[in-house]
């Protein structure tokens, strides 16, 4: 039976050995493990986690590859080698050239990112005993989708180690975490080397190195512009499409819109955070257009230029789209109940675009905004669960009476 | 008010090999067994030795907290063995049949005259009581308390359980009489569920409330129907019967005789011809699997009960006390390549991740008992609710089982459920957690706890 029947040799020869469970991940990589049921239920569903993270993984597929070619075009756009894109599936943003640069600044940090980061998850498994939980399958992706294309790499990894540590592992392993770890990592950087992850010379691959040179090239995210009061250059149609600076994975609005649908399709995804939070985006844009047009913040003022961005604008630029699709929906840190994922998404699209306007210093307001509602994700289903809890009350009180 | 229940929520699991309706009877097993651990948290005290001969209803054990409450021999022979397990523990009664059975005579009871007294006795003593369990906690009923109401689901709704309706047909006198007596036993009413286009005896049973279920599994669910109908507050309880044994009830109290007698499903998709036997409670299974089901070698799991929540048991087993199905389905202990992440046609799933079970919501399917992945902690929400009708959080109250938080197990309705009821979030669960046990050692706890 050759590979199959080698590694049900060796997976019984490792058993109840530290590294069982080190092997055993890399060997229901391969094979569905022969585990049956024992008590309760004889037969089972067939998904499993790894069917599951896999889904998401699949999801951000396209995102990562557009990463990689908008890496090398935006470089390129900047440097004036190439001119600016037009349509989709223009020519000089699917090019080769713009790849290579995508390929070789952002499959390190894929690399990196899994390396360290799958890294500290075995060894936590086999200190602790329990199986590897694939849970950092898709942490590990998204972490290089939402960092600058320019980050040093043991930057990187000392944010991941981080991440992983403090953000997931101390509270138990996956399933336990409170805070979303990818975000997690991203703030640690954002908090510990912030010349880094803001500002208008991070965005385009080699922005930091030409700056002062006759060559200096800048790319500022809309954000960024949006936030100094400057004029926006970029269209709406690139910002939907993605022809926009910004971190590597976020911004096509396009894609990432089909995965979302690909999620939700897929139920994988809630469709109810991710509908809450553009609504509650959308609530906040429109009460900021409102002031606008009211007068009551005029054209001096510092936050003129987020405020007067037409609300649905909100939606495209910046990591919005991305974060919620990817990051609010992460079911461990969000709200846990039905109702409670309405409440908890309307307010991270709410807050997101409140913090966006209100902190023109780092104007990307989604990563506060959901780190936030995860540490209240537990109250908001505390109370929900106390109405069905109130509900049993009641009865128990009508009897009574 | 209607009467009818309508669930919405849930999921049928259609599998292979559903039983045939044709009676057929079993070989005459030679061998009985009672297994006191069919009889959750009962202590047994023995009666009967080794050695000693019993009519057919005549008491070989009673429950250590209750001596009023007797459990009794389904058939007549000699007791030949009682082996025991750790610390002494009374794994099974093994009795020898007699080729003639000869039956205990209670005497003919007359219900319509009884009172709540007397009725509660008779059982007792008759060996009728261990069929009526009681809400919360899931046990035998505690005679002592007062149900406010009585439950018997005549429907099933279970993957390839047996077909009430069809186990159920030309017993309608006992059922009568059974329900009569129950009736005797609340103050409140007694509930009968039955399928919406059933022809159920019991559908126009007289002294009972009569509902009409339809829905997705867990619809027949009895805990389903409770929660519909009249949900348990703290403080109250309500009894349970299963339908097949109001039969049995009913055939004592109209001619005085334990009749063991039930009919039994063979069912699944390793059983050959699928169909129905006659035979006995605690009967040994291999007398009905070998012919026409399957062959010995066979790489399959047997199970006494359904794919949900039945028990696992040798060939050399016996069926349990409450079950009237035997379920065979192929053993899943294979490796599969890749079976992780490729496109999934051949297994039933409630999502769309590659899995393309929705395509076909009519097809049968040939499930094994392969876990399809490994044991993890809770990750993915809202699934659960999706198949769960109760007005609880299913996911919220496992949590506070395991970390055994008695007031919020309360308070999040531990009271009404039995383990049954969270089979199917067992079935859907991502992390392949196992459900019905956490109820259970939740309900122990409780049941230690606070009694």
């Amino acid at each position: 039976m050759g590979l199959k029947s080698n590694l049900h040799n060796l997976k019984e020869k490792y058993k109840g050995t530290k590294m069982a469970p080190a092997f055993n991940a890399i060997h229901t990589f391969l094979y569905l493990p022969n585990e049956t049921t024992h008590n309760g239920t004889h037969i089972k569903a067939a998904d499993d986690l790894k069917r599951t993270m896999n889904i998401v993984i699949m999801a951000l597929v396209p995102c990562l590859i557009f990463g990689m070619f908008n890496a090398g075009y935006q470089h390129y756009l900047a440097s004036g080698e190439i001119e600016a894109a037009n349509g989709f599936f223009s020519s000089s943003f699917w090019a080769w050239d713009n790849l290579v640069v995508g390929l070789w600044k952002v499959l390190p940090l894929v690399l990196v990112s899994y390396g360290v980061g799958l890294l500290i998850e075995f060894i936590f498994a086999v200190i602790k005993g329990h199986e590897v939980e694939e849970g950092y399958l898709v942490t590990g992706m998204l972490v290089p989708l939402i960092v600058p294309i320019d980050i040093p790499l043991w930057m990187l990894a000392v944010a991941v180690a981080f991440g992983v540590v403090i953000g997931k592992e101390v509270f138990g392993g996956t399933g336990m975490n409170i805070l979303n770890p990818a975000l997690t990592i991203r703030a640690f950087l954002f908090f510990a080397y912030p010349t880094w992850m803001s500002g208008d010379k991070v965005w385009v691959e080699g922005a930091k190195e030409l700056a002062g040179t006759p060559d200096a090239i800048s790319g500022e995210t809309i954000l960024g512009t949006l936030a100094q009061n400057h004029e926006v250059t970029h269209s709406v149609a690139d910002m939907f499409l993605g022809f926009i600076p910004g971190s590597v994975g976020e911004t096509s609005t396009l894609l990432i819109v089909l995965a979302a649908l690909f999620l939700v399709f897929s139920k994988i995804g809630s469709w109810r955070i991710m509908l809450s939070s553009a609504l509650g985006a959308l609530a906040m844009g429109l009460i900021f257009n409102g002031l606008v047009n009211a007068e009551v913040i005029a054209g001096g003022s510092k936050f003129y230029g987020l405020m007067s961005t037409p609300f649905w604008q909100h939606l495209l630029i910046g990591g919005f789209a991305f974060g919620t699709v990817f990051m609010a929906t992460d079911p461990v840190t969000a709200s846990q109940t039905n109702k409670g994922k309405w409440i908890y998404g309307f307010l991270i699209g709410f807050l997101s675009i409140l913090i966006r306007v209100f902190n023109p210093a780092y104007p990307e307001g989604v990563m506060l905004a959901i780190l936030l509602m995860n540490v209240f994700a537990p109250t908001i289903d505390h109370y929900v669960v106390q109405g069905n809890v109130k509900r049993r009350m009641k009865r128990l009180k009508t009897k009574v009476a | 008010m209607s009467n009818d229940i309508k669930i919405k929520k849930g999921l049928d699991i259609k599998l292979q090999g559903a039983a045939e309706k044709a009676k057929e009877n079993a070989i005459i097993s030679n061998f009985f067994s009672i297994r006191p651990e069919d009889f959750h948290s009962v202590i047994p005290k023995l009666i009967a030795k080794v050695g000693t001969k019993v009519k057919a209803g005549e008491p070989i054990f009673y429950d250590k907290s209750n001596e009023a409450l007797k459990f009794v021999s389904p058939v007549s022979g000699e007791i030949i063995d009682i082996p025991r397990g750790e610390k002494r523990k009374i794994l099974a009664i093994k009795i020898q049949a007699d080729k003639e059975q000869s039956y205990q005579d209670n005497g003919k009871f007359n219900v319509d005259t009884a009172k709540a007294a007397d009725v509660k006795a008779h059982l007792l003593a008759s060996g009728c009581w261990p069929f009526i369990k009681q809400r919360p906690y899931d046990v035998i009923a505690n005679p002592d308390k007062a149900p406010k109401a009585i439950f018997v689901s005549a429907y099933a709704s279970a993957p390839l359980v047996a077909d009430l309706d069809f186990t159920l047909q030309g017993k309608k006198a006992e059922l009568q009489a059974a329900v009569t007596a129950l009736t005797k036993l609340t103050e409140g009413q007694v509930h009968v569920s039955v399928g919406k286009n059933s022809d159920s005896p019991l559908a126009n049973v007289s002294g009972a409330t009569i509902h009409k279920v339809s829905g997705p599994h867990p619809s027949g669910n009895v805990g389903t129907q409770i929660n519909k109908i009249d949900p348990v507050n703290k403080g109250e309880v309500v009894w349970t019967v299963n339908a097949q044994d109001l039969v049995i009830i009913g055939e004592l109290l109209l001619t005085g005789k334990f009749n063991a007698e039930r009919i039994v499903a063979l069912a699944g998709s390793s059983v050959k011809k699928p169909r129905y036997f006659v035979t006995k409670l605690g009967a040994e299974v291999a007398s009905m699997i070998y012919d026409n089901g399957v062959d010995k070698n066979d790489n399959i799991r047997i199970i006494s009960g359904n794919v949900l929540s039945g028990k696992q048991v040798q060939p050399d087993g016996y069926l349990d006390y409450y079950s009237n199905t035997i379920t065979v389905i192929p053993e899943g202990n294979d490796y599969e390549l890749f079976g992780w992440n490729k496109p999934v046609f051949n297994k039933v799933s409630t999502s769309r991740a590659l899995t393309f079970s929705w395509l076909t919501p009519n097809k049968k399917y040939d499930l094994n008992t392969n876990t399809n992945g490994e044991h993890r902690a809770f990750v993915l929400t809202g699934i659960y609710e999706e198949v769960f009708p109760l007005d609880i959080f299913p996911m919220q109250i496992l949590k506070s089982c395991m970390y055994k938080d008695l007031d919020e197990m309360e308070a999040l309705g531990m009271y009404e459920v039995a383990p049954e009821d969270f089979a199917l979030t067992e079935f859907v669960c991502v992390s392949k957690q196992p459900h019905q046990d956490i109820i259970r050692k939740g309900l122990d706890l409780m049941l230690k706890e606070i009694g």
